[in-house]
């Protein structure tokens, strides 16, 4: 154990590993807001009384959940930028990372309108109905009513997916986003081959010490802020 | 509209020829009107011919067993159940399809529920001012000073910064009273109001309906209050099976009913 935590140190000292850590946060900060968006919206049309909104916020959420990551932020470098020269940054790596948070927030997107949808289960019936009685339209309705108590009982989903997005954006290497944690971690095998072990460590530390406090926050959010009923 | 006016069931002339009741005024014209109206869940004829005209500062209390439609009567009413076929007309207006129309017109009438409703994010002065500040546009501080002086007609302006949550069942129904009074409503709907509650809470709740009903507020209530009923009624409709069977002045149909469903529903909840 000690030899792993001096090898550590030592590549930590020849690599910006922090820095890497940094594109990875990026990533899931922009993504994540991205996401939180988007994924309002498609709750938002999933329970919408338009049928053809309902159906367009399921087709979404299928066809996103159940695309692989990896292929979504292929398509996004080959396919948007590669064929469809969509281009979002002048430089290349400020294209690619944009790129990448789009990959990103697109695919959690689907998990973020399922999280709020889990909490709009939560919310009883009647509020909507109380909400209408009065005369609140169905948007107003869901501003004022339904979605602050939904996303207070979304809060542990919301969480999980939120940590989901931070491991995922490793998947940010297959959008050509070269300087964060996963293809960092390539680099230092490539040229430190006898550090394996370290360099795993190294990373894998890392997520944790990210990971937990975001589960711990979540935690105790969700309880303080449930809506008492 | 003249042609419905012109056409009374026979329900509201034995209504008229009854006995005066407690709700002194005059009953004014129709506000609201349900014709023919049906309403099927899947196989299940729930609402079946309805037809029914409710008077301007009329009290109707509709009575029956379970899974007679009264529910389903009443949030037909404002359109939280659609209709298959019929008419249903508040004011004088058809009941709008969907969108703006329709929630102009559930802004117009109240409607209180058997398990409260009050949204639970909020306090109990902002559930009051709700709908004034976000449907009627009205100054917030208009809206809450006529909400506190609402809580304090119903008993609970001491409570009007607690949650939900924090409030008793009786309480509650007096707010959730208030949030709909809040609106100006031309009618009120009660579906059930007391039957969430415990039995020392009932009264309290009743008490608020019954004065409401003294100022000439028009009400259509579902319960099986017959206390209730015969303080402030002015007719009391029976319904069995999606169809309204009897309808009589609430002395007359409590003392004489006259078709054997209610004979038989009457000996039910008269044992207990
Ligand atoms: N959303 C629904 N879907 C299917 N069936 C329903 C629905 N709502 C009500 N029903 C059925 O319609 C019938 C009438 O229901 P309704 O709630 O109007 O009766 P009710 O007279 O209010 O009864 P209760 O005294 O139990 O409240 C019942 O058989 C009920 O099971
Ligand atoms: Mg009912």
């Amino acid at each position: 154990m000690g030899d792993y935590l001096s090898q550590t140190w030592e590549l930590a000292r020849e690599y910006d590993v922090l820095g890497a850590f940094w594109v990875n946060i990026q990533l899931t900060f922009w993504a994540a807001i991205l996401s939180l968006v988007l994924g309002t919206a498609l709750a938002l049309m999933r329970i919408s009384p338009v049928p053809s909104l309902r159906w367009a916020g399921t087709a979404y959420v299928n066809v996103f959940r159940n695309t692989p990551l990896t292929i979504i932020m292929t398509f996004m470098v080959l396919g948007l930028w590669g064929q469809l020269q969509v281009t979002l940054a002048p430089d290349f790596a400020g294209n690619f990372f944009r790129l990448a948070v789009i990959g990103l927030a697109v695919y959690h997107a689907a998990f973020v309108c399922e999280s709020i949808r889990s909490g709009v289960n939560t919310v009883p019936i009647g509020q909507a109905e109380a909400a209408r009685a009065i005369g609140l339209p169905f948007l107003p309705a869901a501003r004022l009513i339904i979605l602050p108590q939904a996303f207070r009982g979304a809060i542990a989903p919301l969480g999980n997916t939120l940590i989901a997005l931070l491991k995922n954006s490793t998947v940010a290497a297959a959008a050509s986003v070269t300087t964060e944690t996963s293809s960092l971690m390539k680099t230092m095998i490539e040229f430190n081959s006898n550090y394996i072990y370290g360099i795993f460590l190294t990373f894998a530390i890392g997520y944790v010490i990210l990971v937990i406090p975001i589960g711990l926050l979540t935690t105790s959010l969700s309880t303080r802020l449930a809506v008492r009923r | 509209m003249a042609d419905e006016t012109s056409s009374p069931s026979d329900a509201q002339s034995s209504a008229q020829d009854a006995p005066p009741s407690t709700a002194a005024q005059p009953l004014g014209e129709p506000l609201v009107e349900l014709r023919d109206v049906n309403k099927h869940f899947g196989d299940l004829h729930v609402l079946r011919d309805i037809n029914l005209t409710v008077r301007r500062g009329e009290v109707l209390v509709v009575i029956g067993p379970s899974g007679s439609g009264k529910s389903t009567l009443c949030r037909a009413i404002n359109r939280l159940e659609t209709i298959d076929s019929g008419e249903i007309l508040v004011d004088g207006e058809p009941l709008p399809q969907e969108g703006k129309a329709l929630a102009r017109l559930r802004s117009d009438v109240g409607m209180v529920f058997q398990s409260f409703n009050l949204f639970a994010h909020k306090t109990i002065l902002d559930n009051v001012t709700l709908g004034p500040v976000k449907v009627r546009r009205e100054k917030t501080k208009d809206a809450k000073e006529r909400a506190l002086a609402l809580l304090d007609r119903v008993g609970v302006g001491n409570q009007a910064h607690k949650m939900p949550a924090q409030l008793s069942g009786g309480q509650q129904q007096r707010v959730a009273i208030a949030r709909a009074l809040a609106m100006h409503p031309k009618v009120m709907l009660f579906d059930e109001p007391t039957s969430a509650l415990d039995p020392e809470m009932i009264n309290e709740v009743l008490d608020v309906m019954a004065a409401l009903a003294k100022e000439g507020m028009t009400m259509i209530v579902v319960t099986h209050e017959m206390g209730f009923a015969r303080r402030a009624a002015n007719r009391v409709v029976f319904m069995a099976d999606g169809q309204i069977v009897e309808e009589a002045h609430p002395e007359e149909f409590f003392t004489a009913p006259k078709s054997e469903r209610a004979k038989d529903f009457l000996s039910k909840i008269l044992t207990h």
